[in-house]
């Protein structure tokens, strides 16, 4: 049985100037996978995803996500996504459910189902307490927790994430991954970029990027093998900069 | 001539960063502090370098009290606060000579030392520091942190966000420094990085969970772990979780680490559980704790 594409990348290509942070990369992520898209810092990762997320315009090649191209259908794109980033995920100024508010508008959502999802979000995490808390008091793993929540409220079917757990504790961190296996299970698709090598054995199968381009592709377990080595630290450590 | 840190609380608001945190670094010791972020890490920072005020407690930098001898303490430190603070519009040569000047001293003086980490950025020394990338920006932080040859280190998360290979290099830097005879405190969230550390602190929600080396603080981890693994790792989680014998289980890599609240528990037992409940090719051997399963055994 042939697996249905959520991503489809052929040739995708970014210049700035004469400097090519994506460097013609090609690949594919199923339907339901989760995709761990790793690399050493500056290696193109962020660029890549923008693409991909449709806020950066390619300078050459495609990418398909969600089946709509990310030149031609951008805002389709991006009503066909969740995304969430250590850097900017919830407005710390708000509360909890304001958050949750705000997020199902700008998704389009009606104010019956905002009411509706927020009470399963709020039972899901457990936080009765803090409902009305601002987040910016919020534990850094809670926060990104909820803010993995929001963004699927808008039923997505893919989701980006980028380095969602720098920093978070490892009970939570743990937890954190739970949620998303328990997304894919349900067939969503996850692209999820961190540091944490552990983490990278968590994924269906990883890419790691090396200056503008895919240098590895397969599941966790056939890098470990073809590097002959035992973790994916030793992969990415042998891979990223040649280092024993 | 270290650092000494006797019964440390601070508080903002009603929130207690800190509550009576106490640890000795030698000298010549590179020390760590090993937390998530909220952990109070930068708190105890901002008090050891002289930025903040305790509430409660003593504490002494190469012998200099954090509150009375604030001047002196000053000028034999180095700080590198977790957040990039160069100047973002002045070159990387004038950065490091600013440090320099205001420290009264000189590039040339202290060469010697910072040489090692500055030929790396020494090639884009016109560039404006604003737009170096984030590998090189940490290592014209770390030169512009010793150039006034400083006992004491402070370093505040300096391997956030990095990549792997980028982080492996950095603590190999740390390890030549040491060889100089300065004390380093450095504070990281990232588990793994305690094994570069002599000896470390696991810190959590203010408080000090355990204190000592790399190797030795492993054996606080209480019970025997197994590493569990089927072919189905979400359903094997959520089985675990109504495993009547599950104490903990969480995701290790490949491996779920798994521990017993029984005494009586055989790992027979558990296969057996798992076959019942429809799992394929089980996996279930005995395997040593990590810091980061110390850790979390530990913050329960």
């Amino acid at each position: 049985m042939k697996k249905e594409n959520a991503i489809q990348v052929e040739n995708l290509t970014k210049m700035f100037g004469d400097f090519t942070a994506v460097n013609n990369i090609f690949f594919q992520v199923g339907k339901g996978e989760v995709f761990g898209f790793l690399g050493a810092n500056g290696a193109g990762k962020t660029t890549a995803m923008k693409m991909l997320i449709g806020i950066l315009k390619p300078t050459s090649g495609s990418a398909q996500v969600a089946g709509f191209d990310v030149k031609s259908s951008a805002e389709d794109v991006k009503k066909s996504i969740g995304y969430m980033s250590q850097r900017f995920s919830l407005y710390n100024d708000l509360t909890i459910k304001e958050n949750i508010t705000f997020f199902g508008g700008i998704y389009g959502l009606k104010k019956s189902a905002i009411k509706e999802k927020t009470q399963i979000l709020i039972d899901e995490l457990g936080l009765h307490d803090e409902a009305n808390k601002l987040v910016g008091s919020l534990p850094l793993g809670w926060k990104q927790k909820v803010a993995f929540s929001v963004s699927l409220l808008h039923n997505p079917q893919i989701i980006f994430l980028d380095e969602p757990t720098g920093g978070v504790d490892p009970i939570t961190r743990r937890q954190f991954w739970e949620m998303i296996y328990r997304e894919a299970n349900n067939g969503k698709t996850i692209f999820v970029t961190t540091h944490y090598m552990d983490e990278a054995e968590y994924c269906d199968r990883v890419s790691i990027m090396v200056e503008g381009k895919i240098e590895a592709l397969d599941t966790p377990k056939n890098l470990k093998a073809k590097y002959k080595v035992d973790s994916m630290n030793k992969v990415f450590l042998k891979l990223a900069r040649n280092i024993e | 001539m270290g650092i000494s840190v006797k019964n440390i609380s601070k508080s903002y608001d009603k929130a207690k960063a800190l509550e009576n945190i106490s640890f000795e670094v030698k000298p010549g010791e590179l020390f760590g502090l090993i937390g998530p972020d909220g952990a109070g890490k930068t708190t105890l920072f901002r008090i050891l370098t002289t930025l903040l005020i305790q509430d409660e407690g003593q504490a002494t930098v190469a012998g200099y009290d954090v509150v009375k001898d604030y001047k002196s303490i000053r000028n034999h430190v180095g700080y590198m606060p977790g957040r990039f603070s160069l100047y973002q519009d002045l070159t990387v040569e004038e950065n490091l000579n600013f440090f320099a000047t205001i420290f009264g001293t000189t590039i040339e003086e202290n060469y010697d030392l910072i040489k090692d980490i500055y030929v790396q950025i020494e090639p884009f020394k016109d560039r404006r520091a604003g737009k170096l990338s984030g590998g090189m920006k940490q290592k014209l932080a770390l030169s512009c942190a010793l150039i006034h040859k400083p006992k004491v280190l402070f370093l505040d998360e300096p391997t956030t966000g990095v990549d792997p290979v980028s982080r492996k290099e950095f603590w190999d830097m740390l390890k030549r420094l040491q060889q100089k005879n300065i004390t380093i405190l450095v504070s990281t969230p990232y588990m793994d990085e305690a094994a570069f550390c002599d000896r470390i602190a696991l810190i959590t929600a203010g408080k000090i969970l355990q204190i000592d080396t790399p190797t030795s603080i492993i054996s606080y981890f209480p019970k025997q772990i197994y590493k569990v693994k089927t072919s189905n790792t979400y359903k094997l989680i959520q089985d675990l979780r109504v495993f009547p014998e599950t104490h903990s289980a969480y995701p290790f890599g490949e491996y779920l680490h798994f521990t017993s609240n029984s005494a009586n528990f055989k790992e027979e037992d558990l296969v057996t559980f798992l076959t019942t409940k429809n799992h394929i090719d089980i996996e279930v051997l005995k395997t040593e704790p990590t810091i980061e399963d110390t850790f979390m055994e530990l913050s329960i």
